[in-house]
């Protein structure tokens, strides 16, 4: 990377002036310019980013540098039961969410996209859960879902129906959890297909509808296709959002029951900020990380073959 | 006289939705104001019986909740300053100044939105161990005082924007920073706004840094301070939900003065 920070020279911008030495004005305009905001992100990721693999050989504490233990972090990592259950419980959050969110997604913007009154109103309503932060929906939702004392226990109670143990449950809570995951998040995806919508030509829509097209056969040949790209997109952010799930567990379930709703980036903070072993905690984010790469490189891959991405 | 046009029938969609979607934010509100006794009910009552302010009372005089607001305030304030300064003036670059080495900074500083935040925060938890400014405001305003969504944004806004005025005014024989500051800015109001909402959005709602970088309650955020007043007082639902309610209020009311400019800069972002 270019490195020359450029002093706040001004008297080099005027008009009339050789070529190099205008060439030299926008390169030390450029540099203090972009350089600040460059340096601060690329410094926070680069850096750390080379770091933590250097980390994910040793068994630092966070105190302490560490000794160089080879390879053992990513052996004991294999042979960890929790880390194979927080890619489970991760694992069953993408499988759900992604087609949840993308379906509800586009069925709720493809019934905005009308001269409907109150539109606005609407999507206020479906963007009010994503731009709440995770505490409140985690402490709200963590209530409502609530074994004891929640009200959907009570609506169940009061439809005549058994209690169940929702986020108490083992076999529940990971399901709850991506239920609150997902009404926090689907108005995003409402939000982008809408605005995609929006943008598809509306002389195809009438020949379609002149044609006697019926309301399915426009939604399956025009809009779904038209809002392919889309759809690539918020399957990518949606993956890469929902693999650093955290927050939302932090204020409901802290991982339990037995470990039932322990995610991956959640576990990463337990081995580093809790139980101290920070290695291991750098190996498991590297396989993480890794692991999300080739996911999305793959799904490129076959979005390409398909020729979605054209 | 006039034609009276029905609602549309999809109403009878969107309204049931809409309503489910919202609904457990109006029960928030209406949740805060009961007394302990009538939220230990089970099943909990939706309307309350008057208005209590018992849980307010808790959370503002029995916990640090005020200093936490007030940190959440300079911290989220600070953020948006500087990524509305250093953003824009990396994206105007970008877009307008050819100079050494500027497609491939943009094309690393893009990149790095890839980078989950959970590979590099054990390292930038021991950059900042290393320089002794753990468990300091300063240690959250300093990783974020740049973002790639912000120069991402700012740099196709100034792309998208013509440039005849700019020129006219270099001619003139304005330095670029003064065309900067005196002509392009004033024009990038609506591109700051977004970005500044969705900034502070962002900001005020991060809970996994303050989590791991913050110790001492003094120092706590408001999401922070709000999970740790949580599992103090696990019974006391009035104060918990009174809490949520103070620390959901300032990102509600940004968006609903901001929500056009937000919803531009998501899609904005995404079709660049």
């Amino acid at each position: 990377m270019n490195s020359t920070a450029p002093a706040l020279s001004q008297a080099a911008a005027g008009h009339r002036q050789p070529r190099d030495r205008r060439k030299l004005a926008d390169n030390v305009a450029g540099w203090s310019f972009a350089g600040p905001a460059s340096l601060i992100i690329l410094g926070f990721s680069l850096i750390p980013m080379v770091w933590a693999l250097a980390l994910s050989f040793t068994d630092s504490d966070l105190q302490s540098p560490g000794q160089n233990v080879g390879l053992a972090n990513y052996r004991a990592l294999v042979a960890d039961p929790v880390f194979f259950q927080a890619l489970r419980n991760t694992g069953l959050l993408v499988v759900l969410y992604i087609p949840a969110s993308l379906i509800a997604g586009l069925l709720v913007a493809v019934l905005l996209n009308r001269k409907v009154r109150g539109i606005g109103f609407y999507r206020t309503c479906f963007l009010v859960p994503y731009i709440a932060s995770a505490t409140s929906a985690g402490l709200l939702m963590g209530y409502i879902f609530d074994r004891d004392f929640g009200m959907m226990n009570g609506l169940l109670v009061k439809l005549g129906l058994p209690m169940q143990g929702l986020l108490s449950s083992p076999s529940q809570a990971m399901y709850v959890l991506t239920l609150i995951f997902f009404w926090t998040r689907f108005g995003f995806a409402v939000v982008i297909y809408l605005a995609a919508i929006q943008e598809i030509n509306k002389e195809i829509l009438e020949a379609a509808s002149i044609d006697g097209a019926s309301r399915w056969t426009t939604f399956r040949h025009i809009i779904v296709p038209s809002v392919r790209p889309m759809t690539v997109f918020l399957t990518v952010w949606g993956v890469i959002d929902a693999l650093q799930f955290f927050d939302l567990v932090m204020t409901t379930t802290k991982g339990g029951p037995a470990n039932a709703t322990v995610t991956i980036v959640y576990y990463i903070w337990q081995l580093a900020f809790t139980y101290f072993t920070a290695g291991y905690g750098a190996a498991v984010a590297y396989v993480l990380f890794v692991g999300t790469l080739v996911l999305i490189v793959a799904g490129f891959l076959i979005a390409r073959r398909k020729g979605v991405m054209a | 006289m006039k034609k009276l046009r029905l609602p549309s029938k999809w109403h009878l969609v969107l309204l049931p939705m809409s309503v489910v979607t919202v609904l457990p934010f109006v029960w928030m509100i209406l949740s805060s104001v009961m007394t302990q006794g009538e939220l230990n009910r089970f099943p909990p009552p939706f309307w309350p019986e008057g208005i209590d302010l018992g849980g307010y009372r808790t959370v503002l005089n029995g916990s640090n909740f005020p200093r936490w607001f007030l940190n959440s305030v300079i911290v989220s304030g600070a953020i948006v300053l500087a990524q509305l300064a250093l953003c824009s003036l990396a994206g105007y670059a970008f877009a307008r100044i050819r100079f050494v080495g500027s497609r491939i900074t943009l094309v690393l500083v893009i990149a790095t939105a890839l980078i989950p935040f959970q590979l590099t925060v054990i390292p930038t938890f021991l950059i900042f161990n290393k320089v002794g400014l753990t468990d300091t405001l300063g240690a959250l305003i300093v990783p974020q005082l740049s973002s790639a969504v912000g120069i991402f944004l700012m740099t196709s806004f100034f792309q998208s924007f013509p440039r005849e005025l700019e020129e006219a005014a270099r001619i003139d024989g304005c330095s670029r920073f003064a065309v900067f500051f005196k002509v392009v800015l004033p024009v990038a109001r609506p591109a700051l706004a977004a970005l500044a909402v969705i900034t502070f959005i962002t900001a005020w709602n991060d809970l996994f840094w303050p989590v791991v970088v913050i110790n001492s309650d003094a120092n706590y955020t408001v999401q922070v301070g709000l999970t740790s007043f949580q599992g103090q007082h696990r019974a006391d639902w009035p104060a918990i939900m009174a809490g949520t309610v103070l620390t959901t209020l300032p990102v509600l009311a940004v968006f609903l003065f901001g929500q056009r400019r937000f919803v531009q800069a998501l899609t904005g972002a995404v079709k660049g």
